[in-house]
């Protein structure tokens, strides 16, 4: 399958779902080794053609260029009812590394990816609770920062009240998807987990909800939800990524600030950004190695 | 949840400076302040019963076997408030079943079996068994029950028996006093080894918890026998008292060392953290850390305990008449106590009212109503007493009792 860039997929659809599916990690790891997966149905005899894979959801079956099966398969066994429902039938996670980037200077702070985010993911509407928000910063001329980031940024920023500015910008912030991330070391029972692909994630069924994760994590990235009682944070859109679409946030942005994609790819819009930018991440004296990267930061951001 | 909701935009108010969106919900309240202070006391109380055990300080046997019981009363509520403050406490024993052995919260439930069953359980079975045995011989219905499951129908009185188990009991306790360093240390690491916390993040946070647990225990056993000897009519051993109150001198001495040292050493490397740390300081944590902790909690007791209990000499630098040495005593003890749950607060909502973001301050509020309110927490600080009373009624740690008992050569 593709990985999604985000110059070659515009989608109009972006936020109209809704409904953010969550991972089981159970089902996710279960999943990760299609080749496996195509040999256990080969096994179970269900027939088929072995580059397909038997009987994937309809979505995924499209994404992955190949017609949706029904007729021919051989009747459910238990693998293949299974793989029906699988929303991560046919992606294989090993063949991504994410990654996003983050042009400063481009963010006009309109808050469009904020509003965004809260309808694909059903992100509670009350200004507690942030799978992405936007922060200014106002430099005055006497050396004061002052940042702020009314309701997450959602609608936008009010005018600046500051007097003797020398300097101004919108920070995006999210969850770094880091590399060495803190929130999994500290998950009790694993219900924080990195996947192959390295987007770092929380199984909702597995969550004991002690937020320890969420003291553990540098970047004020994460939540509890009221009403499941568990931890959250951004997914990067997971739901969308196996279907081969971007982020919602990135769909949205009309500026592209956010740039999304395949972290090793040689050309992909990301590795052009990482070309044409000096690239720096957040607090990167923890050594979580963020995969949010950003260009045109400025010193004062923390 | 909508009055949670309430809370959190009176919350929303209160902030200062930038907080992250994310931060004006405060995620470790009092319950979480409660289970360092309750754990602490078991590691306090089970290392004082150790010292009568393995060092011979015979001054403070009166106390040996109270210590146990209380360790063992605290010991037993000590899950609840982590239980009690999960978002899914039905899901807490995924924590035995997949842990995630990077975690350093993983590791409690682990820490917490060894300890109860191979530590606290067997110690207080080997010490009391004997006493059961003949107890039981003497008694009826119910009491007579218990104590005969209590000895899990070992009844052999013989000289020999009764010196394995002391033998056992004095391994058990060597055993278990790296368990108590264990247990509390590792109380410690859990917050310790934040990195993403410059309040927590530190090697000595595991060290200052070890400490101040043991000074917690000491007080606690102070004020319990204290009391207990008021309520039994039964005259203080005051060799007993003066040696508990320079034990405590001397831990204190040592915990506030290792606070000022943790605290300098922050003031002087005043890395990026610093300004933040000393705005909240100097604002939000002012009672609790300066007035309570330092204070009344710390400073004042050494100064009591410093002059009147008899710790750098045999005699105390002020020779006060034992009247007036028990009220001194009982005094700093409740000081030291009100003290460490400071120092606990002050560590766990500390670490939470200072942004990450280095840049703002939120506040805290206590909620009194619900899983995670005021109510809950007294009831858990409570609760311990309670199981405490039941356990002596059934395993009385007087010296009395046990010397009641007609010793029996044979079963
Ligand atoms: S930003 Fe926070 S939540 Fe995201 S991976 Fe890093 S530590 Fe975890
Ligand atoms: S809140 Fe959930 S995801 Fe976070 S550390 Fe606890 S169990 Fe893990």
């Amino acid at each position: 399958m593709k990985g999604p860039e985000s110059e070659t997929m515009p989608d109009s659809r972006a936020t109209g779902g809704g409904a953010n599916q969550p991972v089981d990690r159970r089902e996710f790891l279960s999943r990760s080794l299609p080749a496996g997966w195509v040999l256990l149905a080969a096994f179970t005899g269900c027939g088929g053609e072995p580059s397909a894979p038997a009987g994937g959801s309809e979505a995924s079956a499209r994404e992955a260029g190949s017609a949706p099966d029904s007729g021919s398969q051989a009747p459910a066994s238990e693998v293949e009812t299974s793989a029906a429902r699988d929303p991560l039938a046919g992606y294989d996670p090993s063949q991504h590394k994410y990654a996003m980037a983050i042009d400063v200077d481009r963010c006009i702070g309109c808050g469009r990816c904020v509003e965004a985010c809260k309808t694909e993911n059903d992100v509670p509407r009350e200004p507690f609770y942030f799978r992405t928000w936007i922060e200014r910063y106002v430099i005055q001329r006497n050396g004061n920062t002052v940042v702020t980031s009314p309701n997450g940024g959602i609608s936008g920023f009010p005018p600046v009240e500051e007097a003797e500015i020398l300097r101004t910008f919108f920070v995006p912030k999210l969850c770094n998807h880091c590399d060495h991330p803190p929130c999994v070391q500290v998950c009790p029972v694993g219900a924080t987990f990195k996947t192959e692909d390295g987007v770092v994630l929380v199984d909702h069924d597995y969550c004991i909800g002690c937020r320890y994760c969420i003291q553990a994590c540098p970047y004020g990235a994460r939540f509890l939800h009221p009403v499941t009682r568990t931890a959250e944070k951004c997914t990067f859109c997971y739901h969308r990524l196996v279907k081969g679409l971007v982020p919602a946030c990135v769909e949205m942005c009309p500026t592209q600030a956010r740039i999304f994609g395949e972290l090793n790819a040689r050309s992909s819009p990301l590795a052009r950004f990482q070309r044409m930018h000096k690239i720096q991440t957040l607090k990167s004296h923890l050594n979580t190695e963020p995969k949010v990267l950003y260009a045109n930061l400025d010193g004062e951001v923390s | 949840m909508e009055s949670h909701i309430q809370t959190l935009m009176e919350v929303l108010q209160q902030t200062k400076g930038y907080i992250y969106p994310n931060e004006v919900e405060l995620h470790w309240g009092l319950l979480v302040v409660v289970y360092p202070y309750v754990t602490g006391l078991v590691a306090g109380a089970f290392i004082l019963a150790s010292l009568e055990r393995v060092f011979n300080v015979r001054e403070v046997q009166p106390t040996y076997r109270l210590s146990l019981l209380t360790a063992l009363a605290f010991l037993l509520v000590a899950p609840l408030p982590l239980l009690a403050h999960l978002g899914h406490p039905e899901r807490s024993f995924e924590i035995f079943l997949t842990p995630n052995l990077n975690s350093a919260m993983a590791m409690f439930g682990f820490v917490y079996a060894w300890y109860l069953a191979v530590v606290l359980l067997l110690e207080i079975w080997f010490d009391y068994r004997k006493d059961a045995v003949i107890w039981s011989r003497h008694e009826t219905g119910f009491r007579r029950l218990v104590h005969r499951v209590f000895t899990l129908g070992a009844n052999d009185l013989s000289e020999h028996a009764v010196r394995f188990d002391r033998s056992a009991g004095k391994f058990i306790t060597v055993i278990g006093i790296p368990s108590a360093f264990l247990l509390h240390g590792y109380v410690g690491f859990i917050f310790g080894s934040v990195k993403a916390n410059p309040w927590w993040s530190s090697v000595l946070i595991p060290v200052v918890f070890l400490f101040s647990a043991m000074v917690s225990g000491i007080a606690l056993i102070l004020i319990l026998y204290m009391l207990t000897s008021l309520f039994r009519r039964m005259e203080i051993d005051m060799r007993c008292a003066d040696k508990l109150g320079s034990f405590l001198f001397y831990a204190l001495i040592i915990d506030f060392s290792l606070e000022m040292l943790d605290f300098i050493h922050r003031l002087y490397e005043a890395e990026e953290s610093i300004g933040i740390l000393s705005q909240m300081i100097s604002s939000r944590l002012f009672i609790s850390l300066v007035v309570l902790q330092i204070l009344l909690g710390t400073v004042v007791p050494l100064v009591l305990l410093g002059i009147f209990s008899p710790a750098f000499h045999t005699r105390a630098f002020v020779h006060a008449p034992a009247e007036l040495r028990r009220l001194i005593y009982f005094c700093a003890a409740i000081l030291i106590e009100v003290g460490i749950f400071s120092t606990r607060w002050n560590v766990v909502i500390g670490g939470q009212i200072f942004s990450k973001s280095l840049r703002g301050l939120t506040v805290y509020k206590v909620e009194l109503l619900g899983l995670e309110g005021l109510l809950t927490s007294v009831f858990l600080l409570i609760l311990p007493f309670v199981i405490l009373y039941v356990l002596v009624k059934f395993l009385p740690p007087w010296p009395e009792a046990e010397a009641a008992a007609p010793s029996e050569p044979n079963s």
